[in-house]
This record gives structure tokens, C-alpha cells and sequence, in this order.
């Protein structure tokens, strides 16, 4: 009897073990995706908005770590924080006070700096609508087994999101993008993170399928930062960031974390506005989703199993002379690049303005008053005017 | 001027300004705002592209079926030529629906062609049967032999060779008494299974469809096999690495150049018509991989298990270069070098077996190679020991990994198949057969869809501009699409594959031409609030005194009336 027992256990252990062998390769396959992109915006520049670009800095680094390569990685920050006259110390962002994480480092690649970070720019992203002569750092070349992250943060109100203090995109605009990028199947999942203020509004729009949300405050609430560094001077993260760091530090390549658990991040205790989420558009049951399968960038591998046999030898590859027929042309690209226009132009005529309001409103008052004078001449002395009526 | 008419003052030069200013506004002014904020859109071929959006597609393959002496009587000999056509139709969803046509031709085998059915094997009566006759691209022909036949195998009933093609056992109980009739219903399905084959087959035409057809995901066979090839493209890159972490151990020397023109280029030179190629190869040194590998004593060598392979991909990818000018897919091969104090590394399968090619592919990625080098020099070898790479061999494995990661390697063959092994071309011309018929229907359907979005786009949103050079990308697109369609019909594959390669180009580069940018977004709310500061001060002294002439029209016929009673 113990025996019959023994061996089913055993037995039953063994087909467990097969059969998790088999869920394995299954769950490889079930998530539907190859690769992975990170798209990261920052858009706020000014000192005062250090911690936007600590912020996105924050989440490159996470995402470099689980795997993401940069060349997968499309990273818009404003990056006049690190070399800003302001900073006390210079080529650093901080992250945490007592400046105890340089998210800087020595291996950022950013791919819109400055003035490139608009709204036209990270619609021609999402979209691929750029220019033919962009080069591939900045293009956004997922397909339709890409899982995509997105994230962005800055200045919000209800409905859209400021872009540099200059322009804003609605939430119109970012739904009707998702929806070009899904006609276009230029992706598998998409998984949308905002951490501004009434982040939820933009994506309440949001119509295309497979898209997942999170924002870090509802509509009429505001997201406050964490905490300022008395030396730097400034706040320096977002307390939703700040706490889904910790929670992202947690997660590891194999690691087996879902989505669940990333919506409990940062609760309104701990971040005083009510972080928001919307699954209603994403096919899967978000309990099924890995973190990793939008942060990190887990290859599905196969081995080869069959080979094919070559036989014949190499061919020698013929030689082809050192010196001779092997014409150097000496190329001049010089012309192609934007510089050219500036070398090659001709000394612009300066075209005449009307007089600025300072010399305007002077040449009023002395004529003004000449004429003024001439009045009083006439009227007083009563003498010829200068002028002769005819 | 006043006119005094019954005590009423009318104010006719008021009048007659108030009603000019409002004929210019109305008949000058509006029209002139009208055009001024219209956007340009050029004519777009709306009508046709709606047609298009409704895919009948008709694919046509055409059959050979030959009898060889012994597999019909005399009298069934004098019947036979004779041509079937066949029609299989499938819909796929409501706009998209499929129809199969196989024209069937059989004939009795030539004197020559029984000569070359009397080889020893099969595969050089496959040789000597295509120096005869070459078929044409995306036809077939299928030599029945007959039970007694010694050119196959005793448990194989199929044999598909090199080129176009295939030897078919006539069954045991078909009796040479049958009718042609009966014969031939007989061999019908057995053809059809090695039309499936070595033509197209349903799944795969579906599977091509997969931008236009999100179909559930079936089993996870089919949808490893769906995500594993890279989707057509008009170029790819090729790169083949060379990791060499520990240089201090090992000097290597790998003859790329040679290798790629000898193995690579053959196949990539077949492959032409579908794409363009260009490979290149780099050396990195000190490139470890992520993976610390475990010693496997009973072996006496270090072993990777199939679960950490997932991570040995991306630490290295970082470092790997790709070509900035393209934005082409880039398939990465490496060969891998363990170091000296990590040789030999042999890969574990599932099953803790270790894998006879010692290599693994990422899909839509590449695949990498282990290559152990340890037999090549002894313990008292000095280092830095220099090793000759033997490319043969590797090269066996990466054309085996890029046919798998091209679509050019179909699912397994049916039971008692028998497929010839790979040429040293790498590819066989019914397998570029089918990838040409999958890739032209994956063209088209993507073409199809990307134009039907962009004119509904273009419809949704009323101020993007269309400019000239789109609408022509669109109408050539169009135009390419109908053609492609056309010669699939007709069985003409390569012209479809090369009209619905243009197709996929001008609908692509209409697609995302940059100027199509719908970069301002106006709620009604902020339309209103631009225009009336700017049009209400005007309008209402217009509307007021056009009221004002209005009542004092009434007021005076009503006292005309008054008058007259």
C-alpha cells in the first residue's frame, strides 16, 4: 500500500515536472513578442524641473539593466541639467538626496536633446513619419511582435501635457498616434506610464487595442514631488517615480513579477494622489503579464537542432591587386551637410525696417514740435510764414 | 440724402451702404475665407482603394502529372493526356477570401524521361530528370512510379527532390485493372498532399495574411513558427561576429570573406528577386557572455542550460554595431569562442542532452554558435596559440539558422516523405517557390491594408494636407496591387512577386511620408473662440442695420396699407 502510494506520488512528481517543462516553453510563446523598445520622454527643461529629467533618467537606467539595449531605446530629455551653471555638481543628475545615485553616468545616449524635444518630433516617433535622412538611433523601428514601453513625464493638466513650456499635445492626439501605430502594426503591447499632474486624463482617449495605462494621479489631482536635496537645491524625483524605482529594483531578468503588483505601486499613503490604470483595451488578463515583458528585453531562443553539410571547399577569393587599378577618389561630402548652406551664402542684404518705436516717437515730438513752433509763429508774430501757399 | 416719404425718414444712402457691405462680405468675403483656410488635398483613387480593401485573391499552380511505364494499361494510356481543373475556395474573414486553382495536366512519360527513371536512386534520377526540362517558376511535376520501383525506399512512399520536382510510389492496391477513372481519383489526394508541400498549403497562405487577419492563435507550434521568420522586407542585413573573449589564450583566424562567397552568397543570390542583401562582419574582442556557464563533471566541460540562454543574448547585443544608414532588419550570427579557462562549453537541451550543433537562434533576431577550440592545442602549447576556424562547418550551422530565420524551412514533412537534403545552393527551387508564393500574399495583404488606413485616415482627419507626390506613391500603389492580384490569378508568380514588391514600396513610402503630419488638433470650443473676436464685431453691425432696413420695409408697406384703406 505504501509502496502504491510512493509511486504515484513519485509518478505524479514526474509528470509535474514534465508538464512544467512544457508550461515553460509555453509561457515562452505566450506573451506574442520578440523584442522589446523603451520610448522616454522628458518634457520639461529649466533647472527647476530636475527632477522630470531625474525622473526619465531613473527609468532609462532600470531598463538598461533588465536588458533593453540602447539602440532599442528612443531616450527625449531636454539634458540641460547636467552642464546647467547651476549645478553644483556638474555631469551628475541625482536621483536620491545625499547624492547617493549619479543616473547620469557615462553611458546616457540621448537621442532628442534640447530644442529637438517637441511634439511634432515625438509624434514623427510614434508614428515614422521622419525625414529619410534620420538616422536609425532615432527612429522607432519596432514591428508587430514589439512590446513597447512608454513613458513620459513633466507638466499636465486635464487633457494634455506641456512640451517645453512652449506647446502641448492633447490626449486626442496621443490616442489618435496609438491608433496610426496600430493600422501600421508597429507594435504587439504597448504599455503607457505618465507621471505628471492629472496624468490620468491622457488616456482616457485612448480607442486602440492592446494598449495598457498607468498614470500617477487622477483627474483634479496633483502629483507632488519627493523630496528636495538642501544642496543641490531642487526636488529631485517624483514621488510616483520614486516608488516605482524601489519597486523596479526589486525585478530581475528571470524574475516572475506581473502587472498586478505594479498597479499596487505607490499607494495614495505614500504618494498622496491616487496612482490610476485602465486594462479595459489589453487582450490579456494583466495578471499573466510579466513586468519583464515590457522592462527588460527577455530573448525567446530555440535551439537548432538540424545543420547542413558543406562540402566544398572555399574558393579563393581572388586577390585583387594592392596598387594600380584601384582608382582613391578623393569624396567631398561637404555639400551635403546642413553646414554648407552656412559656408556657401552670400552676405545677406539687410532689408530696411521702419524706424524702431524709440526713434519714431523722438521724430514725433521734434516735429511735433516744429510745427508747433511754426504755428506759434504765424499765429503770434503774424509774419509770413516760411512757407509760401500758393 | 434724406427722402421724405409720408413723415417716414429713410435714410437711403445708409441704407444702400448697409446692404453693399453686406453683398461684399456674403458674396466676396466668405467664398475668399472659404479658400484661403481650406488645406490642399490632392485626388486620391478612393474608389478603386475600396475595391481593394475586399481581397479575393486567386493563387494557381499548375501540375505535371507524368505516368511512368507500369503504372497504367494501354488502353488507359491513349485517355490519358488529359487536363482537370480544380477549384478549392476558403473564406477567411469578411473581407478577405481565397481561392485555390490547381491545373492538372497528365501525360505518359517520354522515352527519355523512363531512361532517367532507371537510375540506381532517387536522387540522380532527380538530377538526370531536370537536365531534360526545367519547369518554370511555381509549377510542379510529379513522376508516378510504379509499386515495384526500386528507386525509393521501402518506407517511403514520396520522394521530393531538388529542384521542381517529386517521385510518387503508386499505391499497392491499386491494381493496373482499375479504370482511368478510379486511378485517378486515387491519386488525386496524394497529389493535392504533395501540392501542400511543395507549393503552398492553407495555413501558410493564412499565416501570410496575418497583418490583414488577426487570427487566434492556434496551437504553440504555429505561433513559434509564425513569430520566427522575419516579415518581408525590401532589404536585410546580414552581420556575422566573431567573439573572442579571451585573446591572450587564442589568436583566431576565420576566413569570412571566402566562407560568405562560397556558402552564403548562393543562397542569397536565389533569394534576389525577394530582397536585397548585404552582409558584413565584425571581430570583438573581450565580449564575455552574460551566462556564467556550470562544470559539468561527468562530461568534464562546462555546460549552458536552455533556460539561461534567454540572457546571453543582450549583453552582448549592446555591443554589437548595426549599419546606421539603413533602417532594414538585422540578423546577427555570432560565433562564439569560449575562453581557456571555460573550454570546452557544450549547449544542454531540455532534455539535459547536449545539442549536436552546439548552437541556438533567437526569432527575428540571428542565432549564435558555440565553437570549442580546446582539441586544436595541447596543455603545453604556448600562448597566444593560433586556430584556423574550419568554416565549413560553422557555415553549416548559420545557412542552417538563416533558412530558419528567412521562412525558407517549412514545418515537418508528412509521414513517409522523403525530402532531399539541402543543396550546397541552400535552397531548393520548390522551397523559393513557396516563399515566393507566401511572401507576394504577404505583400499584397500588407500593401492593401496600409493603403485602405491611410485613405481612411486622410478621410478621418479634414486638415492634413495631401500633396502631390502622395497621391501619385498612392495611385501607383493601387496600380501595382491590381497587377499583382492579376498575375497571381494567372499563375505568373515572379511578375506578382515583383508588382507587389513595388506595391509594398509606394504604399509604404505613402504611408509615412513625413508631410502627412496631423500636427494641429482644433476642438470645436477653440474654433469658436478664435473666430468670433474676429468675425462678431463685423457681423453684428451688418445684421443690425439689415434688420433695421428689414422693419422699416414692414413699417412702411403696412403704411402704405393704412393708406390705402
Amino acid at each position: 500500500m505504501k509502496i502504491l502510494t510512493l509511486w504515484s506520488l513519485f509518478s505524479t512528481y514526474l509528470l509535474a515536472s514534465s508538464l512544467n517543462i512544457e508550461n515553460h516553453a509555453a509561457q515562452f510563446f505566450s506573451s506574442g513578442h520578440t523584442n522589446n523598445w523603451a520610448v522616454l520622454v522628458c518634457t520639461s527643461r529649466f533647472w527647476f524641473n530636475y527632477r522630470h529629467v531625474a525622473n526619465t533618467l531613473s527609468v532609462y537606467r532600470s531598463v538598461k539593466r533588465l536588458g533593453i539595449p540602447d539602440s532599442h531605446i528612443v531616450l527625449m530629455l531636454a539634458d540641460d541639467m547636467a552642464c546647467n551653471h547651476r549645478n553644483p555638481k556638474p555631469a551628475t543628475v541625482f536621483s536620491h538626496k545625499n547624492m547617493e545615485l549619479n543616473v547620469y553616468g557615462d553611458d546616457v545616449e540621448v537621442d532628442y536633446r534640447g530644442y529637438e524635444v517637441t511634439v511634432e518630433n515625438f509624434l514623427r516617433v510614434l508614428t515614422g513619419r521622419l525625414p529619410p535622412s534620420t538616422p536609425r538611433s532615432k527612429r522607432l523601428l519596432s514591428d508587430d511582435r514589439s512590446n513597447i514601453l512608454i513613458y513620459l513625464t513633466g507638466h499636465g493638466g486635464n487633457g494634455f501635457l506641456k512640451f517645453q513650456d512652449s506647446e502641448e499635445i492633447s490626449n486626442v492626439e496621443l490616442a489618435d498616434a496609438f491608433e496610426q501605430m496600430w493600422q501600421k502594426r508597429r507594435y504587439n503591447e504597448l504599455l503607457f506610464i505618465i507621471d505628471t499632474c492629472q496624468g490620468a486624463s491622457m488616456y482616457e482617449r485612448f480607442y486602440s487595442p492592446n494598449l495598457m495605462a498607468l498614470a500617477s494621479s487622477q483627474v483634479g489631482e496633483d502629483s507632488l514631488s519627493h523630496q528636495p536635496d538642501l544642496a543641490i537645491g531642487v526636488h529631485l524625483m517624483d514621488r510616483y517615480t520614486f516608488y516605482l524605482l524601489e519597486f523596479l529594483e526589486d525585478i530581475h531578468p528571470a524574475s516572475k513579477t506581473n502587472m498586478n503588483d505594479l498597479f499596487k505601486v505607490c499607494p495614495k499613503s505614500q504618494c498622496v494622489s491616487t496612482p490610476g490604470h485602465r486594462t479595459d483595451l489589453f487582450l490579456r488578463d494583466p495578471g499573466s503579464v510579466l513586468i519583464t515583458d515590457f522592462f527588460g528585453s527577455v530573448r525567446k531562443v530555440e535551439i537548432t537542432m538540424e545543420t547542413i553539410n558543406l562540402t566544398d571547399p572555399i574558393e579563393q577569393v581572388e586577390q585583387s591587386p594592392v596598387n594600380g587599378e584601384l582608382q582613391k577618389e578623393r569624396n567631398s561630402y561637404v555639400d551635403q551637410l546642413p553646414v554648407s548652406e552656412i559656408i556657401h551664402q552670400k552676405p545677406k542684404q539687410r532689408d530696411w525696417h521702419p524706424p524702431d518705436g524709440f526713434i519714431l516717437g523722438l521724430w514725433t515730438l521734434i516735429l511735433l514740435v516744429f510745427f508747433k513752433t511754426l504755428a506759434f509763429q504765424e499765429t503770434a508774430v503774424g509774419s509770413k510764414p516760411p512757407y509760401r501757399v500758393q | 440724402m434724406y427722402v421724405h416719404k409720408a413723415g417716414l425718414q429713410i435714410d437711403l444712402r445708409g441704407q444702400l451702404a448697409a446692404l453693399s457691405i453686406a453683398a461684399v462680405v456674403i458674396l466676396i468675403g466668405v467664398p475668399l475665407w472659404w479658400r484661403t483656410t481650406e488645406t490642399y488635398r490632392a485626388w486620391l483613387p478612393v474608389s478603386q482603394i475600396q475595391e481593394l480593401a475586399n481581397l479575393q485573391l486567386q493563387l494557381s499552380a499548375d501540375v505535371e502529372v507524368v505516368f511512368a511505364r507500369g503504372t497504367v494499361t494501354p488502353e488507359q494510356q491513349k485517355k490519358v493526356p488529359l487536363t482537370l481543373t480544380q477549384d478549392d475556395e476558403h473564406v477567411v474573414d469578411e473581407d478577405t477570401a481565397l481561392r485555390y486553382r490547381y491545373e492538372t495536366r497528365y501525360r505518359t512519360a517520354t522515352i527519355m524521361e523512363e531512361d532517367a527513371l532507371n537510375q540506381p536512386t532517387a536522387a540522380e534520377a532527380d538530377l538526370s530528370l531536370h537536365t531534360l526540362s526545367e519547369s518554370p517558376c511555381g509549377s510542379l511535376v510529379v513522376y508516378v512510379i510504379p509499386e515495384s520501383s526500386s528507386l525509393l525506399p521501402e518506407d517511403v512512399d514520396v520522394y521530393v527532390g531538388q529542384r521542381r520536382t517529386a517521385l510518387l510510389r503508386i499505391g499497392a492496391q491499386t491494381r493496373v485493372g482499375r479504370t482511368l477513372e478510379q486511378l485517378l481519383s486515387h491519386l488525386e489526394p496524394r497529389v493535392k498532399q504533395v501540392l501542400q508541400v511543395m507549393s503552398f498549403s492553407h495555413t501558410d497562405i493564412t499565416a501570410a495574411l496575418s497583418d490583414r487577419v488577426r487570427l487566434s492563435p492556434g496551437n504553440k507550434e504555429s505561433i513559434a513558427d509564425s513569430m520566427r521568420a522575419f516579415k518581408s522586407s525590401p532589404g536585410y542585413e546580414i552581420t556575422f561576429s566573431l567573439l573572442n573573449p579571451d585573446p591572450k589564450s587564442h589568436r583566431l583566424h576565420w576566413d569570412i570573406e571566402g566562407a560568405v562567397q562560397t556558402y552564403i552568397q548562393p543562397l542569397l543570390r536565389k533569394l534576389a528577386p525577394l530582397a536585397n542583401f548585404s552582409i558584413d562582419s565584425q571581430t570583438l574582442y573581450y565580449a564575455m557572455l552574460g551566462v556564467n556557464p556550470r562544470f559539468d563533471s561527468s562530461r568534464s566541460a562546462y555546460t549552458l542550460n536552455s533556460d539561461s540562454l534567454a540572457h546571453v543574448i543582450n549583453p552582448v547585443e549592446a555591443r554589437l554595431g548595426s549599419n546606421a544608414a539603413s533602417s532594414n532588419p538585422v540578423l546577427n550570427f555570432l560565433l562564439y569562442v569560449p575562453d581557456a579557462h571555460h573550454s570546452p562549453l557544450h549547449i544542454n537541451d531540455h532534455k539535459k542532452q547536449e545539442v549536436p550543433s552546439n548552437a541556438f537562434h533567437s526569432p527575428r533576431w540571428g542565432g549564435i554558435m558555440v565553437y570549442n577550440v580546446n582539441d586544436f592545442y595541447g596543455p603545453e602549447a604556448a600562448f597566444p596559440v593560433d586556430i584556423n576556424i574550419d568554416m565549413a562547418k560553422v557555415m553549416g550551422v548559420f545557412l542552417a539558422q538563416l533558412r530558419l530565420l528567412l521562412g525558407v524551412q517549412s514545418s515537418a514533412p508528412p509521414p513517409r516523405f522523403l525530402v532531399a537534403p539541402c543543396s550546397s545552393a541552400g535552397i531548393a527551387d520548390w522551397e523559393l517557390d513557396r516563399l515566393m508564393w507566401s511572401r507576394s500574399v504577404e505583400n499584397i495583404a500588407t500593401a492593401t491594408t496600409t493603403i485602405t488606413s491611410l485613405a481612411q485616415l486622410l478621410d478621418q482627419i479634414g486638415n492634413i494636407v495631401i500633396n502631390d507626390n502622395i497621391a501619385q506613391q498612392v495611385s501607383s500603389a493601387v496600380t501595382s496591387l491590381q497587377l499583382a492580384v492579376a498575375e497571381l490569378e494567372s499563375g505568373n508568380l515572379r511578375f506578382a512577386l515583383q508588382y507587389s514588391k513595388e506595391a509594398i514600396l509606394a504604399s509604404e513610402r505613402a504611408f509615412f511620408d513625413p508631410s502627412l503630419l496631423h500636427l494641429l488638433y482644433f476642438p470645436d470650443d477653440q474654433k469658436f473662440a478664435i473666430y468670433i473676436p474676429l468675425f462678431l464685431p463685423m457681423c453684428v453691425p451688418i445684421l443690425l442695420s439689415l434688420l433695421k432696413i428689414v422693419s422699416d420695409a414692414r413699417q412702411r408697406r403696412r403704411e402704405k396699407h393704412a393708406k390705402a384703406d
